[in-house]
């Protein structure tokens, strides 16, 4: 009955919590308001004691599908359990109750743990300056490429109006690619899932802007050809994008500093364990070369060194060549907070072992999984790998089918039809947070729907059964959006 | 399902030419691989289009495409009814769910199509 809206549970005089009795004296809002801004009815508010309200609200949790409740293996999503510590750490009141706006010598302890969470984030990745301004992936794109405008136009190079990407992407490469004002050339993938180094080559010139690599790529391939690429693009005047989408492969292991790219972007929000799905709050962070430091957006966080030896901490707004600001005050501040208490709780020790877990775990599904599935590019991976439903669209099951049966394991559904080069694609990531239990569960579960396939299709077909609703009419849906607020 | 009177792309779009006029649309396999078909976004009557240039975009529940061009020309008709029912795509990819008519200006370019029998070896049929 809880999952009813809280305004159909609520009953009139009912509450949950109790005021003291007002002063004899009060004289009520009429004594301090002007007529005009006192309301005339009582405010259309539920009125329910707290046990409601929290079974309401755990009734709703119980019916979503979240990384609390069970396994999320969507790929290139890195759903990874989110310590509560995190939300501890960012629910501290020095945090929570900072103004944006507050004098600079008030605040100097969140100052404090952006510079420190950049110089981390500097040190994790290789690059030599971060801004934690960004608050999404697709934001530390489009911040990175504008950067390389203004690099291109403060070296008077107005001909580069190209960004060159390679066919696997992810869809918010281009995308970023046509908001900031650039063209995109498309290169393919060679026959190991890697770019196509003769190719790029060849599209490689003095228009070229910039290259967008994601490493490892969307089928969880490690680029062997990185230091080529670099070279190549460098060679012809671009700068070198890194989609940090899948940095949980490389924590503590390689830097995409080191393998020659300009820019790199951290998904706060996956890497680093802040809230993630339905929304975030995320947390983009790009890290830089040192030349493109001069065009960082404003305003920067600086350390200083005060007489005593001590350190104080300001933002910096005098920047000429800066891009401007791109998020209103600093970013997403309270993810910051979280990703800073991973680093800290983990270590470096700590965050290699994420990373090698992580792909070891990917390793284990695919080996598993690959008799069962069709695996098109069938090599060791990093985090991630991703099959094809083809072996199973031979008996009329689509991988849309197998998506919605998974559910009914208590399981999410993999990221499916991407990335676009592998057919009926089922992109699966495990992250580091399943046990071997965990993984075993949800291989005896593609097995069956494997078998299902074969003997009994139409279980498929009609999943999900074990859901609060059963499979819907996602073009209907699409179409006639029933929004209500 | 490939009819042979047809010329087809390696990106999935059909053309009949009738005259100096061409009805443009996407494959029955086009319209299978992208599932449930929910919005066209169509052009204006008179634009230009070019070949092999993108056109439209078609966006099914699994993905947005863009639609290209087999030739260059100027649309002289627009199926307005995939407005409301983009889903006749789905059910008719060869009649009902044609897209645009145009009127082309280098007839020569259709040489550059593939006909029935290589577009069904394109997709393996």
């Amino acid at each position: 009955m809880y999952d009813k809206l809280l305004i159909e549970l609520s009953r009139p005089g009912r509450s949950g919590f109790s005021l003291p009795e007002l002063p004899p004296d009060y004289k009520g809002p009429e004594s301090i308001l002007p007529s005009s801004s006192l309301r005339k009815d009582q405010p259309q508010l539920p009125e329910l004691s707290e046990p409601e309200v929290v079974r309401h609200f755990v009734s709703l949790s119980a019916k979503n599908h979240h990384i609390d409740k069970g396994m999320y293996p969507l790929g290139s999503c890195t759903m990874k359990y989110n310590p509560k510590i995190n939300d501890d750490m960012a629910n501290l009141p020095g945090f929570v109750n900072a103004h944006p706006y507050a004098p600079i010598d008030s605040v100097q302890g969140t100052l404090e743990l952006m510079y420190n969470l950049q110089e981390m984030l500097a040190v994790i990745s290789g690059m030599d300056y971060v801004t934690l301004q960004p608050v999404a992936g697709a934001h530390g794109e489009f911040t990175a490429l504008l950067l390389f405008r203004a690099y291109h136009l403060k070296n008077k190079q107005t001909r580069r109006k190209n960004i060159i990407i390679p066919d696997s992407a992810h869809g918010t490469n281009p995308a970023s690619v046509t908001l900031a004002g650039f063209n995109t050339v498309k290169v393919p993938s060679n026959p190991q899932g890697g770019v196509d180094i003769e190719k790029l080559a060849a599209v490689c010139d003095d228009e070229t802007a910039g290259f967008m690599l994601t490493n490892p790529s969307t089928l969880g391939l490690f680029e062997s050809n990185v230091e080529k690429i670099a070279a190549i693009v460098h060679e012809c005047g671009g700068l070198l994008y890194m989609d940090g989408a899948n940095l949980n492969a490389l924590l503590g292991i390689t830097r995409p500093g080191d393998m020659g790219f300009d820019v790199v972007h951290f998904n706060l929000h996956k890497t680093f364990s802040t809230p993630h799905g339905g929304g975030g709050p995320g947390g983009g962070a790009i890290g830089i070369k040192a030349i493109l430091e001069p065009f960082l957006p404003s305003p920067v966080v600086i350390r200083k060194t005060e007489k005593d030896g001590g350190y104080s901490y300001t933002l910096d707004n005098n920047r000429p060549d800066s891009i401007g600001r791109v998020h209103g005050f600093y970013g997403n501040f309270a993810s910051d907070v979280r990703g800073y208490t991973y680093i800290r709780m983990n270590g470096p020790d700590g965050l290699r072992e994420i990373s090698k877990t992580a792909i070891i775990n990917a390793n284990y599904l695919k080996e598993n999984l690959k008799q069962d599935f069709a695996l098109p590019y069938d090599f060791p991976c990093m985090h991630e790998f991703v099959l094809s439903g083809d072996n199973q669209l031979a008996y009329g099951i689509k991988t849309a089918d197998m998506a919605k049966r998974i559910l009914d394991f208590g399981i999410h559904a993999p990221t499916v039809y991407f990335p676009l080069i592998v057919h009926e694609a089922l992109m699966i990531e495990p992250t580091e947070s399943e046990s071997k239990e965990s993984l075993d569960y949800f291989i005896e579960a593609l097995k069956q729907i494997a078998k299902e396939a074969k003997e009994n299709p139409e279980i498929i077909k009609s999943a999900p059964h074990n859901t609060p609703v059963a499979r819907l009419d996602e073009a209907l849906a699409a179409k006639n959006l029933d929004v209500s607020w | 399902m490939i009819p042979q009177d047809l010329k087809y792309t390696k990106e999935h779009e059909w053309i009949r030419v009738e005259g100096d006029t061409g009805t443009i649309g996407i494959t029955d396999y086009a319209q299978h691989e992208l599932g449930d078909i929910v919005f066209v976004e169509l052009p204006q009557v008179g634009a230009k289009v070019e070949f092999m240039k993108a056109f439209g975009t078609i966006e099914a529940v699994k993905a947005v495409s863009d639609i290209f061009s087999p030739l260059t020309g100027e649309i002289v008709d627009v199926n307005t009814a995939l407005e409301t029912n983009a889903s006749a795509i789905n059910t008719d990819p060869y009649g009902q769910g044609w897209i645009i008519k145009v009127k082309m200006t280098n007839p020569s370019e259709l040489n550059n199509l593939l006909d029935a029998a290589a577009y069904g070896k394109l997709i393996g049929q």
